[in-house]
Formats: structure tokens, C-alpha cells, sequence
């Protein structure tokens, strides 16, 4: 810990804001049910409050979206956001038991295995799809040297952007497309965009709200995708970069294909420039939110299982084969007629390839599972182990 | 956001061209005066408690307003805001307070007995009447830039104060945090209550952090004279009835702010007032005296006469509908009050209510029996 402190007092920014005693100070977190009021005491809170990244983001800053949304007595949201890459250092008397906790026991000496070559994922291009109607995975990367979201200046922002519409203006072959920022886009692009289940939201989530993370709207924001429509990157959404590879049908070999082929060439383009993304071998990539911490991946399908969603055991089935659902609409949306979004639940402590199977091998168990409710069989001998 | 100042310094790392906000789209207050010039010349400033140019104008550009509407698009975060960013506020202030120049001079008279009648608005038409202002307590910072701590302590004086109170204004104090959902109803139906805080407009200002740690709600026991603590500005203080008898309810409202004030000074503390800006407060547009004072009076036919707009304009007053600000009205039924803040005085601004509220009461009876009302219309005040 002395090591830690030594390491982190040279680089920070002095506080100036002007204080009360850290007891009149500490939030009422009695109401609360999310990561972050789990973890902070009054103690932590009065060490921590002397502290400032070098860029200058605080402990309030930290924790300011988790004290103004208390939670959800059946979701746990993670309630803290990081405003740069040395919040993890700064802050991690805080966010080291938050990972913990959020990430399936992960250890502050864990090491995080990145895994991007799709060679090593193995099938996954034969998933039903009269079933999987589409395939997707995500991740996010931040640009090392910039603040992120919840705590960019507009200028910091704005050279996100520029930075990143220059590296993507430069792929070509079946990644050449074109940048739409949201300044300009007319309200007849956006709507398509939309639909297409291409574009993010308007900020109105309070998650995002409270954390500054809308600051600005829609300055310095943009979507861009390929002439196909099969891979696109959101800018300075919730975090710097969103890559996104999609298509219709359950083929996710080839989506991780495009996948990791897309990612790896933006990465070699940053670093011709002279930046890179933020990255260390203990937390993988770094991003806003500590639950993207590792892959920041969410691989996922659109699956039709009406009988297996009703069956008394599905949660069951997810947990073991450590799986989520979600709406078809994306995070705290509802299913509509049987159809679930079926996405990894990890993010860090398991390498990309490692997630991107599970979903493979768990969504090719769960569509077995639903044929055999469709013919009324049971499907107790299918029951998995837990991953 | 209210830890921004903590990354001033490094945004000047960047150029001014990088970090001044597209305002081409926006139509405020904010964005008319901000120009790239005056934003390097203000971005490396900060009050002593460490506001800045940011943080004052993150709501305008968060919000860039309606055609139609004219918002104010920037807060201040604490008293010295008006001063360390004279340069926009000055501007910003003098076009929403009719011309009011950096010199001039505010006049505060809550002197009830200098108001001329009022107690005789006829009650079938006017169904309500109240005024409200804003207090901030000096030395601490405004809802967009405030602490827990500060908030917590705007709260325990502000308790520590009113508790004191007796006789007609002895009452009691609802924290929000408390609050059950059946009282909380019921305040907001007696229309007591603030709203949570869902306007794009506070949020983007910082306002709603924290909720609802420090807010909430006194009352004297008639419920005819409120105060909320901690919502858009330190206190809000509310004197209202109903019926037509605005007399009584300025009477009520100077009587107990004068108590509030006093018991404020008796502890070592005072309001914010100077003699350029009168009562400071959050929003720039309630600067001065920081006084509404309105009726809800039935208007049906009046209200949709074509010299209408024309006769609120010239009386110095404006509607708005029964829920408030940014509300509709409903059957007929506006809400009427006094469009000017600073310049002028409590009584002034309470005594242009009562005149022009009566004179359009008789209006609306003249256009009842289908007579003309040309001969009525009021020269500019």
C-alpha cells in the first residue's frame, strides 16, 4: 500500500473545491443497494477525498452516479465510473473490491489473459438459424492519453474523435465505410440507424446522466459502420470507442472473424500515430465502467426459446453455462414474443476467444433444449455443469 | 458538473478553438453573449470556491433552448460567480432584465404596508393568490456547485431558524428523505411540494445531485406560508391563500421573511445582497427581488381575446399555466404574475399584480356581457 501511494502522490492535482469535514461530507448510502454503497465506508471515503488524478477527477467524481441512483433491489448496478486511466490507481482501496465483487472473485494480483485471434474459436458458425436470428459482439477501447467520458473536457473529446474518424476513414476492403456524426445527422439517418439497431440512444438513462457522461450532446459524437452494415464503431458514447460486429442469422465465427480482423487493424492504425488503447496486464482493457474491465466484450445472439425461457430451470441453465439475458432492446429492456438477447456474463478473468466460445457452445445447448421442449421431451440429461 | 474545476487547468492545455461549445444551434441567453473571444478570456478564471466558465454555462449548453422560449442557459455557483464572470453575466443580465445596466442600482422594499389595496380581488374569478422569492445564505455555495456538507448545513440553519418561528408561523419541517409517498402526494396537491427533479434544465446545472439528501419541505400549521430548502436556490419562500386577498398574503410573506431574517442574523448569518444585483440567487433571471407574485384568476374569454398577449405586455406581467412554469392552462384558468425581477421593488412588483390583475377581471366581466374592452387597454408601465 505504501508502494501504491508513493507511486500515485507526485501525479495528483490539488484540490481547491472547498469542503466540510469528510463525516459532513460522506453521502447516505442507507437506501442504496449497488456495488459501490456495498464497498464505501466512512473511513475509505475520508482517505480517498484528499486524493485527485493527475487530470483531476475525485472520489466524488467517482461515486457521484451511484449515490443519485440507488439501485434496484434485484439488479445490482456497479454505482462508480472512472474519469481516466489512473482512477483504478488513484481510487483502488474502492474499485479493487467493486471488481472483486463484480467479477466473480477476480484478485487485485489476477493477471487478465487478451485473446483476439478467432483461429482459436472453435465452430460457431453453425448455429441454427431458424433459431439465432442475429449474431453480435461488442467491446469498447479508450484512447490512452484522453480523459474518458464522465470527465473529458470538450476539446478532449473532440480530439477523440478526430482521432478516431481519421483511423477509420483509413480501413478498407470489407471495413471501408463512412463516419455519420450526430451533429449533422439528419432526424431520417438517426431513425434508421435506429432501426437497424445501429445507432445509440439519446442520454437519458440517469446511470449516464449523473456521471457528466452526456455533457456537451451530441458535440464530438458519431457512429460509423462499414458500406455492409456489418461493423460499426460508436464515438464517445459511454466510453471513447464502441466496436461492434453484426449480422442477420447465427454465423457469430464469421462475426468474430470481422471481429478481431477490424479491431486489430484500428489498433495498428492508432499506434502509427503514436497513441494506443489503454491496456495493462491486470485489468485488460480499460474502460468507464468498472464492469467492462477485462474484454469489455458482450458477444450475444437474438434467440427464439419461448419454451425454454418458461422452463423452471433456465436461470439455472444460464448461471452454469454463465450466460445472461436481456430484452431484445439491449440492457433493462423486456423480451418480446419469446425472443431473448443471450450474451456472456463475464468481462474480465476470461479471454475474448474464452467468452465468445461460451456463448457459442451455451446458445447451441439452449437451442437443443428447445427442440426437445418443442416435442415435449425433457431435458434433464442436458442439463450442463457449471462453466 | 460541480468537480469540474478540479480539470480547469488541464483543459487549457488545449486551444480556445478546441474547447468553446457549438452554440450554432442554440438560442439562450448564454448563447447569444458567449462569444470565442470572451470564453479565452474567462476559461482560466474560477471563484474562490472554484466555479467555472464551464460550470456556469453547462446548462445552456446542454439545453439549447426553443425558438419561442428564451432561456438563461447559465447558474451561478456561488455569490462571487456575478462577479469573477462579470463579462457574460453582465450582458446576459441586462437583456433579460430589460436594459438594466452594470451601474444601476436595485431598490429592496418589503415594507408591506406601502402597498395600495389588493385585498379586494373578487373571488369568483381570482381562485388563488401567492408570492414567492428565493434567499441564498452568504458564505456558502449555490445548488449547482455545493457539497453534501454545505447542503446538509443550508438545512440545519435553515431548520435551526424556522423552528424558532410562532404565532401564525409556527410549523414544521418534512425532509424528503422521510417523506412517505402519502404525504408527499399530498404536498404536491396542495401544491406545496417541488418537483423531483426531472428538468433538463437543473440536471444539466448539477442541481439534482445528492437527491434527496438536505431537501425538503416546512409549513406553518395553516399551510399558508412555506419554505422549501435546497431545490433551486438555499431557501424558497412561499406565502399563498386562496381567494383574491394578495393584501393579506404580501402582508404574511414580508412579515415572516423579515422573522426568517432576523433569526438568520441572531446566529452570525445573512442573505446574499448587494445594492447593484438586491438578492442573489441561482439563475440570473431571479436576480433582484427574486419575486413572483401571482394569482390564479379565470380568464376564459380574455385569454383568448387577440390583445391579450399585447395587454400582459404592456402591464408587465405574464401567464403561464396552473402547474407552473412550462405548464398549459386548464379551463380557462391562468396563472398570472409579475414578469420583471430586478429594477424594481417587492411592493412595486406586487402592486403591478394587484392593479393589472383587476383591471383584467374587469375585462373578463365587460366581455362576458359581450361589450368591447377597447376603451380599457392600458398605456406601457
Amino acid at each position: 500500500m505504501a508502494d501504491h501511494m508513493e507511486k500515485i502522490n507526485d501525479k495528483m492535482a490539488k484540490l481547491t473545491i472547498k469542503r466540510l469535514s469528510a463525516e459532513e461530507e460522506f453521502p447516505d448510502l442507507s437506501q442504496h443497494n449497488n456495488h459501490m454503497a456495498k464497498v464505501l465506508t466512512q473511513d475509505m471515503y475520508t482517505k480517498l477525498r484528499d486524493r485527485a488524478t493527475p487530470n483531476g477527477f475525485t472520489i466524488d467524481g467517482v461515486i457521484q452516479t451511484g449515490i443519485d441512483n440507488p439501485g434496484h433491489p434485484f439488479i445490482m448496478t456497479v454505482g462508480c465510473v472512472a474519469g481516466d486511466e489512473e482512477t483504478y490507481e488513484v481510487f483502488k482501496e474502492l474499485l479493487d473490491p467493486i471488481i472483486e465483487d463484480r467479477h466473480g472473485g477476480y484478485k487485485p494480483t489476477d493477471k487478465h489473459k487478451t485473446d483476439l485471434n478467432p483461429d482459436n474459436l472453435k465452430g460457431g458458425d453453425d448455429l441454427d438459424p431458424n433459431y439465432v436470428i442475429s449474431s453480435r459482439v461488442r467491446t469498447g477501447r479508450s484512447i490512452r492519453g484522453f480523459c474518458l467520458p464522465p470527465h473529458c473536457s470538450r476539446g478532449e473529446r473532440r480530439g477523440v474523435e478526430k482521432m478516431s474518424v481519421e483511423a477509420l476513414d483509413s480501413l478498407s476492403g470489407d471495413l471501408k465505410g463512412k463516419y455519420y456524426a450526430l451533429k449533422n445527422m439528419t432526424d431520417a439517418e438517426q431513425q434508421q440507424l435506429i432501426d437497424d439497431h445501429f445507432l445509440f440512444d439519446k442520454p437519458v438513462s440517469p446511470l449516464l446522466l449523473a456521471s457528466g457522461m452526456a455533457r456537451d450532446w451530441p458535440d464530438g459524437r458519431g457512429i460509423w459502420h462499414n458500406d455492409t452494415k456489418t461493423f460499426l464503431v460508436w464515438v464517445n458514447e459511454e466510453d471513447h470507442l464502441r466496436v461492434i460486429s453484426m449480422q442477420k442469422g447465427g454465423n457469430m465465427k464469421e462475426v468474430f472473424n470481422r471481429f478481431c480482423a477490424g479491431l486489430t487493424k484500428i489498433e495498428t492504425l492508432f499506434k502509427d500515430k503514436g497513441t494506443s488503447f489503454m491496456w495493462n496486464e491486470h485489468l485488460g482493457y480499460v474502460l468507464t465502467c468498472p464492469s467492462n474491465l477485462g474484454t469489455g466484450l458482450r458477444a450475444g445472439v437474438h434467440v427464439k426459446i419461448p419454451n425454454m425461457s418458461k422452463h423452471a430451470k433456465f436461470e439455472e441453465v444460464l448461471k452454469r453455462l454463465r450466460l445472461q439475458k436481456r430484452g431484445t432492446g439491449g440492457v433493462d429492456t423486456a423480451a418480446v414474443g419469446g425472443t431473448f438477447d443471450i450474451s456472456n456474463a463475464d468481462r474480465l478473468g476470461f479471454s475474448e476467444v474464452a467468452l465468445v466460445q461460451m456463448v457459442v457452445d451455451g446458445v447451441k445447448l439452449l437451442v437443443e433444449m428447445e427442440k426437445k421442449l418443442e416435442k415435449g421431451q425433457s431435458i434433464d440429461d442436458l442439463m450442463p455443469a457449471q462453466k | 458538473m460541480p468537480f469540474g474545476n478540479t480539470h480547469n487547468n488541464f483543459k487549457l492545455n488545449f486551444k480556445v478553438e478546441e474547447e468553446y461549445p457549438d452554440l450554432t444551434k442554440h438560442n439562450n441567453h448564454m448563447a447569444k453573449v458567449l462569444t470565442k473571444d470572451m470564453y479565452a478570456k474567462l476559461r482560466d478564471k474560477q471563484t474562490p470556491s472554484g466555479f467555472t466558465l464551464d460550470d456556469v454555462i453547462q446548462t445552456g449548453v446542454d439545453n439549447p433552448g426553443h425558438p419561442f422560449i428564451m432561456t438563461v442557459g447559465c447558474v451561478a455557483g456561488d455569490e462571487e460567480s456575478y462577479e469573477v464572470f462579470k463579462d457574460l453575466l453582465d450582458p446576459i443580465i441586462s437583456d433579460r432584465h430589460s436594459g438594466y445596466k452594470p451601474t444601476d442600482k436595485h431598490k429592496t422594499d418589503l415594507n408591506f404596508e406601502n402597498l395600495k389595496g389588493g385585498d379586494d380581488l373578487d373571488p369568483n374569478y381570482v381562485l388563488s393568490s401567492r408570492v414567492r422569492t428565493g434567499r441564498s445564505i452568504k458564505g456558502y455555495a449555490l445548488p449547482p456547485h455545493n457539497s453534501r456538507g454545505e447542503r446538509r448545513a443550508v438545512e440545519r440553519l435553515s431548520v435551526e431558524a424556522l423552528n424558532t418561528l410562532d404565532g401564525e408561523f409556527k410549523g414544521k419541517y418534512y425532509p424528503l428523505k422521510g417523506m412517505t409517498d402519502a404525504e408527499q402526494e399530498q404536498l404536491i396537491n396542495d401544491h406545496f411540494l417541488f418537483d423531483k427533479p426531472v428538468s433538463p434544465l437543473l440536471l444539466g446545472a448539477g442541481m439534482a445531485r445528492d437527491w434527496p439528501d438536505s431537501r425538503g419541505i416546512w409549513h406553518n400549521d395553516g399551510k399558508s406560508f412555506l419554505v422549501w430548502v435546497n431545490e433551486e436556490d438555499h431557501l424558497r419562500v412561499i406565502s399563498m391563500e386562496k381567494g383574491g386577498n394578495m393584501k393579506e398574503v404580501f402582508r404574511r410573506f414580508c412579515v415572516g421573511l423579515r422573522k426568517i431574517e432576523e433569526t438568520f442574523k441572531k446566529h452570525n448569518h445573512c442573505f446574499m445582497w448587494n445594492e447593484h444585483l438586491g438578492y442573489v440567487l441561482t439563475c440570473p433571471s431571479n436576480l433582484g427581488t427574486g419575486l413572483r407574485g401571482g394569482v390564479h384568476v379565470k380568464l376564459p374569454k380574455l385569454s383568448t381575446h387577440a390583445k391579450f398577449e399585447e395587454i400582459l405586455g404592456r402591464l408587465r406581467l405574464q401567464k403561464r399555466g396552473t402547474g407552473g412554469v412550462d405548464t398549459a392552462s386548464v379551463g380557462g384558468v391562468f396563472d398570472i404574475s409579475n414578469a420583471d425581477r430586478l429594477g424594481s421593488s417587492e411592493v412595486d412588483q406586487v402592486q403591478m399584480v394587484v392593479d393589472g390583475v383587476k383591471l383584467m377581471v374587469e375585462m373578463e366581466k365587460k366581455l362576458e356581457k359581450g361589450e368591447a374592452i377597447d376603451g380599457m387597454i392600458p398605456a406601457q408601465k
